[in-house]
């Protein structure tokens, strides 16, 4: 399983490919590609994006489904997706997450 | 300090508008990626695992109080209210967006700063003593070559697209605390026979993957040749140095795959041709800028030696920052303080908007507004009286910058790693925290004694890993972080590589195995004055491998 991930141009954030082709700050809102057709549709779209200018340094990465959520299997990746490991009030996993609603 | 003339401010003004131009200009999808990639290298702006970050030049490390509360602003303002001091003696900043960093470069430009050349293929910061100016074994003041040798190479038309990076270190003391033979080029400030100030003159060290000390090629060169031999170096890399891999492109490679001596026979060709133009530095020149680093007018303050006793006398804490973090200045009634950026438990290097404005209200009332970065992660205050050395450490108490651990165990050398950088193949600030929460006891570490650690998260070792007296190299393997061990390695005059003492160890075996190593140094060192290091020197790695693998069955 695959998702597209890239950093933002104007800030450098750390985004994921959306199933709409939005860029998403949160590892939750990627799309996963589970056969080779669908990683090239997400590659096609993230060369769009990078040509558009919206995004750089865009690659495939591998993830799993861990305990339903979308986790990378490489370390790097897990610590783009969170923020620095020794600063858990920086970056995205200082951010609040969506409230349940009842 | 150096000053801005007007040509000067003119210059960075110019280039600021020119990347905030190229900047807007990338926004607009006007330029590409592979067009504005090694311009904004060029600036100091990298693209890292969360966001981009900036490296903002610290010429030769030296700072006033004035430029150090505007890079507190800069981290309260456009970062995340903390910057990492480097082992170039610069300054980074993990959370820049691109869109502000004109502006953060035209706050730079108002106080005399940029982040010109702290990346890119071309000479990067000039790097010298941190305790430059008032060291009491020092010759001569290294920072007015270093600043000679910043003017020369600040966009130099023919060393601007080098084989691959450039970096130039000077120290002005037999004591290297410059790591100059780790360096591309490394100057040694001394005087000749008749009392002439020249240097000695070093090519080819480096660290990355493939760690060589440097090459003495010249014993005594001139003063007033400096930019004709140092241009004769460059442009005989400049032609020479490979292109074709990334890998073997640094001038190490050149002095090793051609040799010493046929390439200091091209070098000296080359500066024999250019020995008596341009390049010769007139006294009268060299004079003017040395005449920047005067030192400050050091009156007398005989009360120091009773203050300090009774201070010392009163407070335990004081007495142990005094004997670890206070320096003999050249001036008896004065000190060198080095302010540890290395609190126990904490992220080495990294200091808050709110530190960074105290330490320039320090430095301006009690320290003659000097400021210095070292390459060891710290901060120095050159010039304290030691009248004045107790008021200095209640303000750091005061603020959490007085953790009296300078050169000891916990006084950890560490690159950001894998929690910010995308080179990083493991993660160093971790370990760094965890070995420092080990060895938290100030009654340990004191009877450990001098001991450089350093650490890398990454083969391209900008944790200088190589020349810790006890070096980590973080890698990754099968898909786990793994960390390698080295032993015995050196920055000082008398520079070594550190020795791969065996099998790597995991994030959660790697604390403990720094304990196994500092208690058989414990066991085995002669006296209890031997250092780690010379203790080191003296068995060599094997009782280090027997007690780390000893028990183990050993491979067919």
């Amino acid at each position: 399983m695959k998702i597209l991930t890239a950093n933002r141009l104007s800030d450098g954030e750390a985004v994921w490919l959306a199933a709409d082709h939005s860029w998403a700050e949160s590892i939750d809102g990627a799309e996963i590609a589970r056969d080779a057709a669908t990683e090239e549709r997400l590659e096609r779209a993230g060369k769009a994006a990078y040509l558009k200018n919206e995004v750089v340094d865009v690659n495939l990465i591998d993830v799993a489904l861990v305990d339903g959520q979308v986790s990378p299997s490489r370390l790097r990746e897990r610590i783009r997706a969170a923020g620095p490991t020794n600063r858990t009030d920086l970056g995205k996993q200082a951010r609040p997450a969506i409230a349940v609603a009842a | 300090m150096y000053r801005y003339d007007e040509f000067d401010h003119g210059f960075v003004q110019a280039r600021v508008a020119e990347f905030r131009d190229q900047v807007e200009r990338r926004l607009a999808g006007e330029i590409t990626e592979e067009q504005f990639r090694p311009l904004r290298l060029m600036n100091g702006v990298y693209l890292q695992l969360h966001a981009y970050m900036l490296r903002v030049a610290i010429p030769y490390g030296t700072l006033n109080s004035r430029q150090m509360r505007v890079l507190a602003h800069i981290a309260r303002r456009y970062d995340k209210g903390y910057g990492h001091f480097t082992t170039r003696q610069n300054i980074q900043y993990n959370w820049p967006a691109l869109a502000d960093i004109p502006a953060i470069l035209d706050d730079l430009a108002s106080v005399e700063m940029h982040a010109l050349q702290t990346s890119g293929n071309c000479i990067r910061n000039v790097t010298a003593d941190h305790f430059a100016g008032a060291a009491a074994d020092e010759t001569a003041d290294p920072r007015a070559y270093a600043e000679i040798l910043r003017q020369w190479s600040s966009v130099h038309p023919e060393f601007s697209y080098l084989p691959r990076k450039f970096k130039i270190a000077v120290t002005g003391a037999e004591r290297d605390r410059a790591a100059i033979q780790t360096h591309d080029i490394g100057l040694h400030l001394k005087k000749n026979a008749a009392g002439a100030l020249g240097f000695a003159v070093y090519v080819g060290g480096g660290q990355g993957r493939t760690p060589m000390i440097a090459k003495k090629i010249r014993d005594f060169l001139p003063e007033r040749d400096l930019l004709a031999y140092c241009t004769a170096i460059l442009r005989v890399y400049n032609l020479h140095g490979r292109r074709d891999n990334k890998y073997k492109a640094r001038i190490k490679i050149l002095v090793h795959e051609t040799g010493t001596e046929e390439l200091t026979g091209w070098i000296e060709n080359e500066f024999t041709a250019l020995k008596e133009g341009e390049l010769k530095l007139p006294e009268a020149d060299i004079a003017a800028i040395q005449a920047y680093f005067a030192p400050p007018a050091l009156s007398a303050r005989p009360e120091g030696d009773s203050l300090l006793r009774e201070a010392q006398a009163d407070s335990r804490g004081f007495s142990a920052w005094l004997k670890r973090n206070v320096t003999t200045h050249r001036h008896p009634d004065y000190a060198a303080v080095t302010i540890s950026l290395k609190g126990i438990g904490e992220a080495p290097g990294d200091a808050t908007d709110a530190q960074m404005d105290a330490l320039a209200d320090i430095a301006a009332e009690l320290a003659f507004d000097e400021i210095r970065v070292s390459h060891e992660q710290n901060l120095i205050l050159p010039h304290v009286a030691r009248a004045d050395l107790k008021a200095v450490y209640d303000r750091l108490v005061a603020i959490g910058l007085a953790t009296p651990n300078a050169g000891l165990i916990t006084d950890i050398i560490a690159c950001p790693g894998l929690d910010y950088c995308a080179l990083a193949n493991a993660r160093s600030i971790s370990v760094a925290q965890d070995i420092s929460n080990r060895f938290a006891s100030q009654e340990r570490q004191e009877a450990v004694g001098e001991l450089k650690l350093k650490i890398s998260g990454c083969i391209n070792a900008c944790g200088h890993h190589h020349v810790g007296h006890i070096g980590i190299l973080g890698v990754e393997k099968k898909g786990a972080e793994l960390y390698q061990v080295t032993l015995g390695g050196s920055g000082d005059e008398h520079a070594s590589i550190g020795e791969i003492v065996g099998r790597g160890f995991g994030p959660e075996e790697i604390g403990g195995a720094i304990e196994t190593i500092v208690d058989t140094y414990l066991a085995y060192r002669s006296g209890g004055e031997e250092t780690f290091l010379e203790t080191y020197r003296r068995l060599g790695s094997g009782p280090f491998k027997e007690a780390l693998y000893g028990g183990e069955a050993k491979a067919a």
